[in-house]
């Protein structure tokens, strides 16, 4: 029985990621003990203590968030759809959100006000889930939801290639391009104080729909007479896959597959319950983006690997090894 | 426990419920009857308020959380989406009562998996049991959710006789108990025999309602399926026997 197996799995899940939290505390170009590093953490004012606290604390809180927001985000939008392919990109969040982003670093705007950049990307991420809603109308079901989905992250996709198209400025482009491939480098304090409380109201608002999802095992019919207000349940869902989203999206660009990949590994860990695999998929999201954002600093340091490569360059082959293994299994 | 006032509904201009005025009360054990495309499943869907149906329904009427503890449904599509143990689908009949308490909860579904003889099955994942398991464990889900009424949308489909002959005793065991149960069925026999209301659905509008022996008559059997049969009271109930289509066969 999974029961006696849940709690130790969050157990274990929650132990790897405080390992993984205090590992990217660790990792850095500058090479100083592990004992030293942690001390200067609650020091003084010298420069090692400056390097601790402004930029490798804020990257490894980053890389927690923006990791469990991914993780959390694919495993509710999959319990919501009852398709284990889904994930947040699908409601065209993620493009959203970039496109914002990249309007404000074409603009200038971003050079100007630092702020502006992930603000622009909450306010594309915003307009997404209004269009969205919109679109699916007021009793629209998955499938709506889905079809508006896939239509706005298209014409997102499209104005960003827009964008690109027109800019007549190279150092624009080159910034869009390597903004789009997501990345927690240089990050400052500043951006987990943009980041967090979209992200806190994120998860505040999927962590009570866990009941309805798995209600939604059964169906649509089923679950609604079982008490669950499907009406409500979708605006609570969209509006804070859109906070966790377009929060993450604003601080480290699109990270792809492991709001798709890390649900889908866990699920059998836990029973298959879409209630279970919540929180489960929003530990292991950022025990995955704490691990490649340690990763990608190790594998090649000074050459600035991107985050959101990484992901997709390991999470695409470990997903076509899922698909096989499944096929493989009959199921 | 249910009561349907004027309930009608229309898809693309064509209603498909038409004034359907319906009570019902505790201790019966209601078979809704009709050929394909008569408007059942649609009526049990309005009754609860899952379409937008013009008319008064009681269930409809309803806040979402009482309405979960008034009336449990069994819909007609056996959806299952992930491969969860038995023992744990049944226990989302649960989630109707989010205030119980977990002994009441843990009773609630092993009398639920007692009934439905699933205790063999309920470490295995549903997705893998035959289609018959699955109607068995989503009855069993339904039935967790231990509510005055019960509805289930074609319940006995794809089981095997005695599994069907089962269910439809637990149900009629549940009336006796003081709940009431509407499901509709196509297998006309078992409905004649365990049911002790029949209401036969036509057009969307109902055709006959009453016992089974003034239900099943000749003239409501040819003119709203088209069908001769041999109907006979017999031991334990009526014996229901189809014998021919009118018209000679295939249309």
């Amino acid at each position: 029985m999974t029961a006696p197996r849940y709690p130790l799995l969050i157990a274990a899940l929650s132990l790897l990621v405080a390992a993984l939290f205090l590992a990217s505390l660790l990792t850095g170009p500058a090479g100083i003990g592990p004992g030293e590093s942690l001390a200067a953490l609650f020091r003084g004012d010298d420069l090692l203590a400056l390097v601790m606290r402004e930029l490798r604390l804020p990257r490894a809180i980053l890389g927690f968030l923006v990791g469990a927001a991914l993780g959390m985000a694919g495993a509710v939008l999959q319990g919501f759809l009852r398709n284990p392919l889904a994930e947040p990109g699908l409601i065209g969040t993620s493009a959203s959100a970039a496109l914002g982003a990249v309007l404000a670093i074409q603009t200038g705007l971003s050079a100007t006000f630092p702020l502006a950049l992930p603000l622009a990307a909450l306010a594309g991420a915003a307009l997404s889930v209004l269009l969205v809603l919109m679109l699916a109308g007021p009793r629209g079901g998955a499938l709506a939801l889905i079809l508006a989905g896939i239509a706005i992250s298209a014409l997102a996709g499209a104005a960003t290639s827009l964008v690109l198209n027109l800019s007549p400025n190279p150092f624009a482009i080159n910034e869009i391009v390597f903004w789009m491939m997501g990345s927690l480098a240089d990050r400052s304090m500043l951006h987990v104080w943009i980041a967090a409380p979209f992200m806190l109201l994120g998860f505040a608002l999927l962590w009570p729909t866990r009941r309805a999802l798995e209600a939604l095992t059964l169906g649509e019919d089923a679950a609604a007479s079982s008490g669950v207000h499907l009406g409500r349940l979708r605006l609570m869902l969209v509006a804070g896959i859109a906070a966790l989203i377009g929060g993450a999206t604003a601080v480290a660009g699109t990270v792809g597959f492991v709001g798709l990949v890390v649900p889908h590994v866990l699920r059998r860990a836990v029973g298959a319950s879409p209630a279970r695999l919540v929180p489960a998929a929003a530990l292991g999201g950022a025990a995955v983006v704490l691990a490649a954002d340690i990763a990608v600093r190790r594998i090649a340091p000074g050459h600035d690997l991107k985050l959101g490569v990484l992901t997709a360059l390991v999470g695409a082959p470990f997903f076509l090894h899922l698909i096989l293994r499944t096929r493989r299994e009959g199921l | 426990m249910l009561e349907l006032r004027a309930l009608s509904f229309h898809r693309a201009g064509q209603p498909v419920l038409d004034g359907i005025d319906l009570r019902l009360g505790p201790g019966e054990f209601v078979g809704l009857l009709g050929p394909n495309g008569a408007g059942k499943t649609t009526l049990l869907r309005a009754a609860l308020g899952l379409l937008p149906a013009r008319g008064h329904s009681s269930l409809a009427a309803l806040p979402v959380r009482e309405r979960a503890r008034a009336a449990a449904y069994m819909p007609q599509g056996r959806e299952i989406a992930w491969p969860m143990p038995v023992e744990a689908l049944v226990a989302l009949g649960r989630i109707a009562h989010p205030h119980s308490a977990s002994a009441a909860d843990r009773a609630a579904i092993e009398r639920a998996i007692a009934a439905l003889h699933l205790d063999p099955l309920r470490h295995r994942r549903a997705t893998e049991l035959s289609g018959g398991e699955q109607a068995r464990t989503l009855i069993a889900r339904a039935l967790a959710q231990e509510t005055p009424l019960l509805i289930a949308d074609e319940p006995i489909a794809g089981l095997d006789p005695a599994a069907q002959i089962d269910v439809m005793r637990l149900f009629r065991r549940l009336a006796g108990q003081g709940h009431a149960v509407l499901a509709s069925l196509h297998d006309l026999g078992l409905a004649a025999r365990h049911c002790t209301r029949l209401v036969m659905l036509h057009q969307g509008r109902i055709a006959a309602d009453g016992p089974p022996e003034a239900v099943l008559t000749a003239q409501n059997l040819a003119r709203v399926f088209g069908i001769t049969a041999h109907v006979a009271p017999g031991p334990g109930g009526i014996l229901f026997q189809p014998l021919d289509t009118i018209g000679g066969g295939a249309p």
